[in-house]
């Protein structure tokens, strides 16, 4: 295993809100994440950034406990958010998902009315007493996402005739209708054009103020423009977390900075 | 040894004329679309000739032969005490009737044919279909008030009468018969330029119940129909839920393993089992060992239920696994339960597959046959109609394709005809079900 110097100096941190601590995943007998430690902070955007295959989405999907859904997934290892471990056997995963929001990366709006999208997060935590109320929450959220103008016309026509674009941001409108305290992100740009990318960054930087955002990326300039923390995984580890501007300026381990001037990857 | 065609350079080729290789594969090709278009020509041919055989056997049993005439019901025989008490009417039975009839053809053939060979009112039996007078008597019984009056009636004619209308009896083919003489076609053809005798379009062949050997004119298909319609709704109402029920669970819950692959490779199995076999265990389980009535179409949906289930269990699975991952997804991030994400994603964009997986399922058991014989749901057993929905559950019954099947195997031609009517009608079931179905996938077909 690996053992990081620069990780000690990351943990005291002041305000966390996911700890993992020696998180382990196995999918049968592949060891995917080994050993991570890595502290989240609260209305931070943290970027995780390595090469294809190296366990970035696999360790997101461990913060919201997407994993289970795979059945030959294993973790172990404790993964706090708020001083609760997640993985204890009292959590029902379905709160956890409410608090701990996800978008992918491929925009999958369900093949109902962009309202109906917005709103089944709500409909279904009980977030909303009545229509009115339901209306506004879908307003707000679709403002969040950026994409109120261009459906507040359409909001009974299907969420599947946007463009990729506009679909992902309403995926995103849709994470955030729920009011996660934590949002994770999958390479939410990867369908997206640059127009619709900034669009999206733009938005991520506005949920810094409410939200931990997590955002997975191939793109080091995207990560050096919307986070605040970077952690750069290679072949299952954790190689180095730390500040976005110190990762990219000064990197401390050579593979890191062989990855992020484009030597390995 | 130098090849002179190793050194000269590629001979520069023009895109106008076709290499032979090129024309090689072209030929291959057309051969191939050629084999193709007669594979379904070939195809299409056997359907025409299955189609119009079919039609042409079977349209004849949709029409009958009529005769209408007048006939007295006359108070003497009827209510020979003349109170109209509606008890003592139905004291007189069918035998009661049936000279009232005769008197009638024979006073019509005296009056349109006078001169013909039937001398008597009893020689017109060979006429008249043995069910006229039970027709009769019905109508008399619903109506005390008829009585003494001159009613006009149109009853069948006799299954030779029809034939020889049909072309089906000649006079050559009677030559043997004792039922029929050449005197009695002669007065047929007369009273049919007459417009007594009729060819019409037979309801009663749509709406009835069978009838006995002897009274082909008389059978319908109606009540094996009904059978059929109450099998099938035990069908629905149980491998519909069932078969979901568990398809849901095995694809959506249930873990991958063993046991899972298991049952998985069963029910492939059971969906390939020979229908007898579900016909010899439903006389063994839900018959000798339940107790469940015998020929009761309600044992019959019971083992159409068990051979439909595969098939429907098989599609719900299919069009489950067609819904994309990234919906479950969706939704599990955003907190929905498994079971939400089934139920308010999954299942809705799954229900044309289910449907029309369901409606083929419920074609395939509409048309099934060897089960339900085993059962004893014969043909013959159709002759009474369910006095209401229980009793259609639980009387015994026949099915169409069991009767179609009765009907074949009965000697008298005349049954061969409704055979293929009767074919004529289970086609048109089951090829509405399978419109429907069409429809529904066309509709519903994928939105995301
Ligand atoms: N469902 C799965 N079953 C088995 N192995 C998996 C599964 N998902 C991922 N893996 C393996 O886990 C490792 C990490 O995969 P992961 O998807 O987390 O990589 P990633 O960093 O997100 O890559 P990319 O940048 O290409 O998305 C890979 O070796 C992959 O083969
Ligand atoms: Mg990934």
């Amino acid at each position: 295993m690996y053992d990081n110097p620069n990780l000690e100096r990351k943990v005291a941190q002041a305000e966390s809100k996911i700890s993992a601590r020696n998180v382990q995943v196995f999918y049968g007998d592949t060891h995917a994440i080994k050993d991570v430690n890595v502290e989240i902070e609260a209305r931070t955007v943290t970027a995780f950034i390595g090469p294809s295959g190296c366990g970035k989405s696999t360790f997101l999907r461990c913060l919201n406990r997407m994993n289970d859904t795979i059945d030959i997934c294993r973790v172990e290892g404790d993964i706090e958010l708020d001083g609760e471990n997640i993985y204890d056997k009292r959590v029902d995963p379905v709160q956890l998902r409410a608090k701990v929001g996800m978008v992918f990366q491929k925009p999958n709006p369900f093949p109902k009315s962009i309202y109906d999208n917005i709103a089944y997060g709500p409909r279904i935590h009980g977030l909303a007493k009545n229509k009115a109320d339901l209306d506004d929450i879908v307003e707000k959220a679709l403002r969040r996402g950026a994409i109120w103008n261009e459906v507040k016309d359409r909001l009974h026509a299907p969420g599947t005739g946007l463009s990729g674009g506009q679909q992902q941001r309403l995926c995103i409108a849709r994470a955030v209708a729920t009011e996660p305290e934590v949002l994770l992100m999958d390479e939410p740009c990867s369908a997206l054009d640059p127009i619709a990318t900034s669009q999206v960054e733009e938005l991520i930087d506005e949920l810094r103020d409410q939200y931990s955002v997590v955002i997975v990326t191939h793109s080091m300039q995207q990560a050096a423009r919307v986070s605040q923390k970077t952690a750069f995984f290679h072949l299952g580890n954790l190689v180095e977390y730390g500040d976005t501007d110190q990762i990219f300026t000064n990197p401390h381990d050579p593979r890191t900075e062989a990855y992020i001037t484009g030597r390995i990857g | 040894m130098t090849d002179a065609t190793n050194n000269t350079p590629k001979a520069k080729t023009s895109l106008l004329t076709v290499s032979p290789r090129v024309k090689k594969r072209n030929a291959q090709e057309a051969r191939f679309k050629a084999y193709g278009i007669a594979a379904v020509a070939t195809g299409l041919v056997f359907l025409v000739i299955l189609l119009s055989t079919i039609l042409y056997n079977g349209v004849g049993a949709f029409q009958q032969t009529f005769i209408t005439v007048p006939i007295y019901l006359d108070e003497a025989k009827l209510d020979k005490n003349g109170n109209r008490d509606i008890e003592e009417i139905k004291k007189v039975s069918t035998f009661g009737y049936t000279p009232l009839i005769q008197d009638a053809i024979f006073a019509a053939i005296e009056e349109k044919a006078p001169g013909s060979e039937i001398t008597s009112a009893k020689d017109t039996k060979a006429l008249i279909s043995a069910s006229a007078a039970a027709q009769i008597r019905d109508v008399v019984i619903a109506n005390p008030d008829m009585i003494g009056k001159s009613v006009e009636f149109r009853i069948l004619a006799a299954s030779r009468v029809d034939g020889y209308l049909k072309g089906r009896v000649t006079r050559d083919s009677i030559a043997r018969d004792k039922n029929i003489d050449a005197k009695h076609l002669d007065v047929v053809d007369t009273l049919r330029s007459k417009g007594i005798v009729k060819r019409e379009f037979n309801m009663a062949f749509i709406t009835g119940a069978d009838a006995s050997e002897s009274r082909p004119e008389q059978a319908g298909i109606g009540v094996s129909m009904l059978g059929s319609l109450f099998m099938m709704l035990v069908v629905l109402v149980l491998s519909l839920p069932i078969g979901v029920a568990a398809s849901i669970y095995l694809e959506e819950f249930a873990p991958q393993n063993k046991w899972t692959d298991l049952i998985e490779v069963n029910i492939s199995n059971l969906a390939a089992v020979p229908s007898i076999v579900f016909g010899i265990l439903g006389l063994a389980v839900f018959i000798q060992f339940a107790g469940l009535p015998q020929s009761a179409p309600l044992v019959g949906g019971l083992v159409l239920t068990l051979m439909t289930l595969p098939t429907i269990i098989i599609s719900t699975r299919a069009s489950l696994k067609s819904v994309p991952p990234s919906i479950r997804d969706a939704a599990l991030g955003l907190g929905a339960s498994k079971m939400q994400s089934v139920f308010h994603h999954v299942l809705p964009l799954a229900m044309p597959g289910i449907l029309t997986g369901t409606i083929i399922g419920l074609a395939q058991a509409l048309g099934e046959t060897a089960p339900l014989l085993l059962i004893g749901m014969v043909g013959y057993i159709a002759s009474n109609y369910p006095s209401g929905p229980i009793s259609g559950f639980m009387d015994p019954n026949s099915a169409m394709p069991a009767q179609i099947y009765e009907w074949a195997k009965r000697a008298d031609p005349a049954y061969y005809e409704r055979a293929w009517g009767g074919i004529i009608i289970l086609l048109v079931f089951l090829i509405t079900m399978n419109i429907i179905a069409i429809i529904l996938r066309r509709r519903f077909e994928r939105r995301w």
